[in-house]
């Protein structure tokens, strides 16, 4: 066991299904399309979700996330192509009769019916035996540490009180597959983080497959196992945590994750293991030194994330990769410092340091004059 | 300039309440009349309270007027609610911008077309099918029913339509079927809008002369109808008594209307926040 506790531990001790060549998907959603009228809203997505993943749909506001939710969920049906669960076509299968249950954004909780009658919904409608229910429905509420409000009705418990009612009515029913749309949208950020760790406590101990559609990519960053980053009805790149943020495939995903510096550029030279590419932007070549197939002469973006930008006022060696630059701007985040810098050619870069010391004096502030160099490892070129 | 517009406005709003109430006060003062002359103030008395307890034909026709209320108030909330429903949860349908106009058309049509219509229509029925068998109460309960049912449906649907459709999807969600969805979850939630407008049903049977005057038949009479033909031959205290009766009726009825409203209301104002 590592010393520091690390949350994926367990996901990574084993070779994660999604990176298996003959793994089977659980989820398989196979060219679905949906269209509202004339407006297309998912466009031929197809998705593998593996079991015991905890996958998120990240995106903006009307990039299709939720249709495709719903779509799983069966509230909608989708003009082409299928979705199987575990193996089953749910095509023409309403909500009531899929392995599927759904943790909504508002919570949804029945306003007549007491917390326990709430959890105990879903159950009742199974036909279970009402011993059983009671005690699978006290066991879920002590599960989410709501066991002492049980008697309450909705109104009368706070924000984060009800998301978590809302998540016993959706997994004691111990669903197959679980939804959950921006299911920590409505909490304040203290409650937020930790509730993204009692989700992800709760996956595990469980042993359901999570589906979480998110717009904060942040919170998709700390809980998925892998994130599908979605923009107009079409998922652009589905790929682990760090990997979405260390290696995007496009100009979009590159800069809906996090920040980002872009360089657009032209390539003047193509070599087995490196690239150069030349910007106007800048006097030094960008030189990029894993391969990617490009042709001399191509027009390329490159992308450098913030903090792989070393920041100095000391001269470094910036024959490439590097450049010089005002510091106009610092905002100070405590954690860590942003700097805005500009370039002799005009052009802005971001770049955040951590503050490794307390002293203010040997800090770098307004006006100075600074030396910048990145790795050549650190650059992402983009052609899309 | 605030303190003169405020006083200016309490004074309209005063002969506001003063121009609708004071003739209802007057009426309810003058139940209580000991003088067998309705005009002439004799001392206080609940003689005409008990004359009316006394007067059978008054007595029958109240005891019809509710039953009439009461059964075309109940009528009118299974169709009204059923009418609320569609015109809300429906997706679009052929017709059904013409349907909502249909059953919300009553609340303006003039109230003598609809009884003269309802006439015609039971007159051609029964000569045509033989019934309904002349007129009498199922005729004013049908009648009743088809002009209540649009107050009802449009409460309803106005519930509806404020109703968190997500709290439907959600009992979908967990295995609830079309039925068990609507009597469990759907039907709680917009019974106050339905008591409410059994309620107001109750109430505006209870008050209608102009169609039931239509359609009523002979040895038939309602209430209203009983003492609009008392007052042509001249207003006797005893109606006073029973006016007084009726206002309490259904002032308690709004009253309660309106309380069910109004909590369900904040009842859901704070659900949503």
């Amino acid at each position: 066991m590592s010393a520091f506790p690390n949350i994926s531990t367990v996901q990574t001790q084993s070779v994660p299904s999604w990176r298996q060549q003959d793994a089977k998907p659980f989820v398989q959603i196979d060219q679905i399309t949906k269209q509202f009228g004339q407006f297309t809203a998912v466009n031929s997505v197809s998705l593998d979700i593996y079991r015991n993943e905890l996958f998120c749909l990240l995106g903006g506001s009307g990039s299709g996330k939720s249709t495709l939710l719903r779509m799983l969920a069966g509230f909608e049906e989708p003009t082409s192509g299928r979705i199987l669960i575990d193996g089953v076509d749910m095509t023409g299968i309403p909500p009531w009769e899929r392995p599927v249950n759904m943790m909504f954004q508002s919570y949804a909780l029945f306003p007549h019916l007491s917390v326990e009658a709430n959890v105990a919904f879903g159950l009742k409608r199974e036909g279970v035996k009402s011993a059983e229910v009671k005690a699978r429905v006290s066991d879920i509420l002590d599960m989410v540490k709501l066991g002492h409000l049980a008697k309450r009705k909705p109104h009368m418990l706070s924000g984060g009180q009800r998301q978590r009612v809302a998540l016993a009515r959706s997994l004691v029913k111990r669903p197959k597959l679980l939804l959950l749309d921006e299911p920590l949208g409505a909490l304040d950020k203290k409650l937020r983080e930790e509730t993204q760790f009692e989700l992800m406590r709760l996956q595990e101990e469980l042993g359901i497959t999570f589906v979480v559609v998110t717009h904060d990519q942040e919170e998709a960053m700390t809980l998925a196992t892998r994130i599908g980053v979605m923009n107009n009805g079409d998922i652009i790149q589905t790929a682990e945590p760090h990997e979405v943020y260390e290696y995007p495939k496009s100009r979009f995903v590159a800069e809906f994750i996090g920040n980002v510096n872009l360089f657009d550029g032209v390539v003047v030279e193509d070599e087995r293991d490196s690239v150069s590419i030349q910007s106007p932007d800048l006097d030094a070549y960008l030189q990029v030194d894993h391969g990617i197939s490009c042709a001399p002469n191509q027009e390329v973006s490159v992308a450098i994330r913030p903090e792989k930008i070393r920041i100095s006022r000391e001269p470094m060696d910036i024959e490439v990769n590097g450049a010089t630059g005002v510091i106009c701007d610092v905002a100070y985040m405590g954690s860590q410092s942003v700097f805005k810098v500009r370039l002799a050619s005009g052009k802005y870069l971001r770049i955040t340091q951590p503050n490794v010391s307390r002293e203010m004096g040997s800090r770098l502030t307004w006006e100075d004059a600074v030396y910048l160099s990145w790795d050549a490892d650190s650059c992402v070129v983009l052609v899309s | 300039m605030k303190q003169g517009s405020s006083t200016a406005l309490k004074m309209m709003s005063g002969a506001g309440f003063v121009f609708l109430y004071a003739p209802i006060i007057a009426l309810i003062v003058y139940s209580f009349n000991d003088s067998k002359l309705v005009t002439v103030w004799g001392g206080w008395s609940l003689k005409w309270y008990v004359e009316l307890f006394s007067n059978e034909q008054i007595m029958s026709a109240a005891w019809a007027s509710l039953k009439i209320a009461f059964i075309s108030a109940t009528l009118a909330s299974v169709l009204g609610t059923l009418a609320g429903f569609v015109l809300s949860r429906m997706r679009k349908f052929v017709g059904k911008a013409m349907l909502s106009g249909w059953v919300t058309a009553p609340l303006v049509m003039p109230e003598v077309i609809t009884g003269l219509s309802l006439l015609l229509l039971f007159v051609f029925l029964e000569n045509v099918f033989g019934w309904p068998a002349g007129r009498g109460l199922l005729t004013v309960v049908i009648a009743h029913t088809t002009f209540c049912l649009a107050y009802v449906a449009v409460v309803v649907q106005s519930r509806l339509a404020s109703l968190d459709e997500t709290l439907e999807e959600a009992a979908m969600d967990l295995g609830a079927k079309p039925a068990s969805l609507f009597f469990l979850i759907t039907l709680p939630l917009i019974s106050p809008a339905i008591i409410a407008g059994w309620l107001l049903a109750f109430t505006l049977s209870l008050d209608d002369l102009v169609i039931a005057s239509f359609v009523s038949g002979p040895g038939n009479s309602t209430l209203p109808m009983v003492i609009f033909s008392k007052v042509r031959l001249g207003v006797t205290p005893e109606v006073n008594a029973l006016a007084t009766l009726m206002i309490v009726a259904v002032s308690m009825a709004v009253i309660a209307a309106i309380v069910i409203m109004h909590r369900q209301s904040r009842y859901n104002d704070k659900n949503n926040h």
